[in-house]
C-alpha cells in the first residue's frame, strides 16, 4: 500500500503546478488523488528490474533539418491573443511586486 | 430523397458531386439544415460556420476545386486549429482563442476539398471519457439522450451518428476517438501514432495524441486517412510510412486471415453485450475463413495503471503553458507573476484537468519519479512486448473497445477512477503506438425499460498495417451491416 496523501502534499502539488486551491477543495482533490494513487500503485507488484523505459512509441531519435532560416510568424499575429500588451511586448504585472509572493 | 444523409455514406456523396448529380451547396445545406434542428438538444457542436460552408460548396460547384473530398462537409474536434472561428478545447481558458495557424490535418482536408462545417464538443482539453467535462455543456448520445457519448472526443462521434456531417476529425490519446464511435454506433479509427500530423493539435499527451477520423463506413474511414496521413516538417514525430492505399484495396478479403483472441480482454466485469458481440464476430469471421488463435497480453491489467501516469505526466508539462500572459484567459487583480498565473490557471481550468495536472505533477515529483513515472515506462515496454509477441501469431487482434454501452449522465462524474477505467480496452494501444479501430456490431436487447444502445468490437493491428487493418474491419462489416442502423432522433423540447 502507498502511503496515505496529506492535505499539506496537496497543498505543495497544487504549488508546483500553480494552481490555487481553497480548503474545500485541497481534501476533495486528496481524497480523489489518495483513489486514483492507491489504484496506480498496482504497478509495484511487477518486477521491471532489467526493463528498458519507453518514452516513444516509434524506434525514432532525433529528427533533424537542415539549420536554414525560414520566415516566422509576425509579431502582431503573435500579440493577437494577448490579453495584455504593449507592443512588441507581452504585458505582465511586476515580477518582483509587493505582493504575497513577492 | 436520393441523397439522405441517414441513408447515403460519405464515399457516395463524394462520387455523386463529382458526377454532377447533386451540388455540394445542396449537401452542405441538408447537413445544416439537420444541424439547426437536432443540435440544439445533442450539443454535438459548439461552433458552426454556415455562411463560410456555404460559399465554399459554391466554389466546389463551380469547378474551383478538384480532390477526393471536393464539397464534403467535415466536423472537427475542437482541439484542432483552424485559422476561423475559435480553438477552444472546450476549455475556459481557450474560451476566446483565435488560432493564428492552422492544424496540419484540417489543411489537408481542406486542400483535398473538404468544407468545414464546424468545431464540435470535447472533454476539456481531451481529458475524459463521457464528454461531460466541457465549459460548454454536455453532448447527449443520440441512441438515449440521458446517456453520454463517450469522449472525448464525443461531439464528433455524435456528429456522425445522428448525420450531422458524413465524416469528422477526433484525436485519440487513450480511446477518445474509438470509445465514443462504440458508445454512439459509428467506425472510429485511430491510426498508428506519427501516420497523422499533430501540428496545430492542442498537446495533451504527446508520446499518445494521434488524430484520426470517425464515420459511418470502414470505408469512408480509408478514404479520410488517405487524405489526412504522411509526414509534415512541422511534426518531427510524424512519418514517412508505406502501407497505402488505404480505400482502393479495402473490398479485398484477407486470406489466411489470423485473428487473436486474448482472455485477458474479457472480463466477467463486462457488461453482457460485450462477450455477445464478440462471440458474434469470431462466428463471422470463422464463416469468412479466418483462423482464431489464442493470444497472451499479460500486462493488459496494468495498462489503465500506466496510461494514467504517463498520460497525465505529459499534461502537467504541456498544461504549464497556460499562464494567462501570451494567450487564454487571464485574471484580473493579480499581485504579481505568480499570482497571475495561479489565479489565471485556476480560474480557467475545469476539475479534471486541475485533477490531472495535479497528478501528473505529482508522478514527477521529486521523491515519487522513479516509483511511478520511471516504473510506468518500463510497465509500458512490457505492454509493448505483449503486443510484439502477438503479432507474431496473428494479424489483428479482435476485442472489446469499452466494457459496455453507453453509461448514464451524471453515473461516473463523481468517481473519476471509475471513469478512468472505462479506457481500460483502448490505452493499451495508444501506449504501444499501435493503430486500432472500432466498428459496430449490433446493439444491446431493450430490456427492463433500458433503451437500445450501440454496441462495437475493436480491432488492434501492427504499427503502420492499417491497410491490412481496415481490409479485415471492411469483411466483417460487409457480412454484417451492422453499420446501416441509424437512431431516432428527437428535436429539442
Amino acid at each position: 500500500m502507498p502511503e496515505k496523501l496529506s492535505e499539506e502534499q496537496v497543498r505543495h502539488v497544487a504549488k508546483l503546478c500553480r494552481l490555487t486551491v481553497s480548503d474545500a477543495e485541497v481534501e476533495h482533490f486528496r481524497e480523489q488523488l489518495e483513489a486514483i494513487l492507491e489504484y496506480i500503485d498496482k504497478l509495484s507488484a511487477l518486477d521491471v528490474d532489467g526493463v528498458e523505459p519507453m518514452a516513444h512509441a516509434l524506434d525514432v531519435t532525433n529528427a533533424l533539418r537542415p539549420d536554414e532560416p525560414s520566415v516566422g510568424m509576425a509579431v502582431a499575429d503573435v500579440l493577437a491573443n494577448a490579453p495584455k500588451k504593449s507592443p512588441p511586448f507581452f504585458q505582465v504585472p511586476k515580477v518582483l511586486g509587493e505582493g504575497r509572493n513577492a | 430523397m436520393a441523397w439522405d444523409p441517414t441513408q447515403t455514406t460519405l464515399v457516395n456523396l463524394r462520387d455523386a458531386i463529382a458526377g454532377s448529380q447533386i451540388t455540394s451547396v445542396q449537401i452542405v445545406q441538408q447537413y445544416l439544415d439537420r444541424v439547426e434542428r437536432y443540435n440544439p438538444k445533442l450539443n454535438a457542436f459548439t461552433q458552426i460556420f454556415a455562411d463560410q460552408a456555404l460559399q465554399r460548396a459554391q466554389r466546389v460547384d463551380a469547378g474551383d476545386h478538384a480532390g477526393p473530398l471536393a464539397g464534403i462537409p467535415i466536423a472537427i474536434k475542437d482541439n484542432m486549429c483552424t485559422p476561423y472561428g475559435r480553438t477552444t478545447c472546450s476549455s475556459r481558458i481557450l474560451e476566446d482563442f483565435s488560432a493564428p495557424y492552422t492544424a496540419t490535418a484540417v489543411e489537408k482536408l481542406e486542400a483535398a476539398g473538404a468544407i468545414v462545417l464546424g468545431k464540435t464538443n470535447l472533454d476539456e482539453f481531451a481529458m475524459g471519457s463521457s464528454t461531460e467535462h466541457s465549459a460548454f455543456g454536455t453532448t447527449r448520445n443520440p441512441w438515449s439522450t440521458d446517456r453520454v457519448p463517450g469522449g472525448s472526443s464525443g461531439g464528433s462521434a455524435v456528429a456522425v451518428a445522428a448525420d450531422l456531417a458524413p465524416g469528422a476529425l477526433g484525436s485519440d490519446t487513450g480511446g477518445s476517438i474509438r470509445q465514443p464511435a462504440a458508445l454512439c454506433g459509428v467506425v472510429g479509427l485511430k491510426p498508428t501514432y506519427g501516420r497523422v500530423s499533430r501540428y496545430g493539435l492542442v498537446a495533451f499527451a504527446s508520446s499518445l495524441d494521434q488524430i484520426g477520423p470517425f464515420a459511418h463506413t470502414v470505408g469512408d474511414a480509408a478514404l479520410l486517412l488517405e487524405v489526412l496521413c504522411g509526414p509534415d516538417p512541422l511534426d518531427s514525430t510524424s512519418v514517412d510510412a508505406p502501407g497505402g492505399p488505404f480505400h482502393a484495396n479495402l473490398d479485398q478479403p484477407v486470406d489466411g486471415l489470423r485473428l487473436g483472441l486474448s482472455n485477458q480482454y474479457l472480463s466477467d466485469a463486462n457488461h453482457p453485450s460485450v462477450a455477445g458481440a464478440i462471440d458474434e464476430a469470431v462466428e463471422v469471421f470463422r464463416g469468412l475463413g479466418a483462423q482464431i488463435v489464442e493470444v497472451d497480453l499479460p500486462h493488459t491489467e496494468y495498462g489503465i495503471a500506466t496510461y494514467y501516469i504517463v498520460a497525465t505526466a505529459e499534461a502537467s508539462s504541456n498544461l504549464a503553458r497556460y499562464d494567462g500572459v501570451r494567450y487564454g484567459r487571464r485574471a484580473d487583480d493579480a499581485e504579481d507573476m505568480i499570482d497571475l498565473y495561479c489565479r489565471s490557471r485556476s480560474q480557467g481550468f475545469g476539475d479534471e484537468v486541475k485533477r490531472r495536472i495535479m497528478l501528473g505533477t505529482y508522478v514527477l515529483s521529486s521523491g515519487y519519479y522513479d516509483a511511478y513515472y520511471l516504473r510506468a515506462l518500463k510497465v509500458r515496454r512490457l505492454i509493448k512486448q505483449d503486443f510484439d509477441g502477438a503479432f507474431e501469431k496473428c494479424d489483428a487482434i479482435l476485442c472489446p473497445t469499452s466494457t459496455g454501452p453507453a453509461f448514464k449522465i451524471g453515473e461516473k462524474t463523481s468517481d473519476p477512477l471509475a471513469m478512468y477505467l472505462n479506457d481500460i480496452y483502448t490505452a493499451t494501444a495508444n501506449l504501444a503506438g499501435i493503430p486500432g479501430i472500432s466498428i459496430p456490431a449490433g446493439h444491446t436487447k431493450p430490456l427492463n425499460g433500458d433503451p437500445k444502445l450501440p454496441v462495437s468490437i475493436q480491432l488492434l493491428g501492427p504499427l503502420f498495417d492499417e491497410a491490412r487493418l481496415l481490409r479485415i474491419a471492411r469483411m466483417y462489416e460487409a457480412a454484417t451491416n451492422h453499420h446501416l442502423a441509424r437512431p431516432e432522433l428527437a428535436e429539442a423540447d
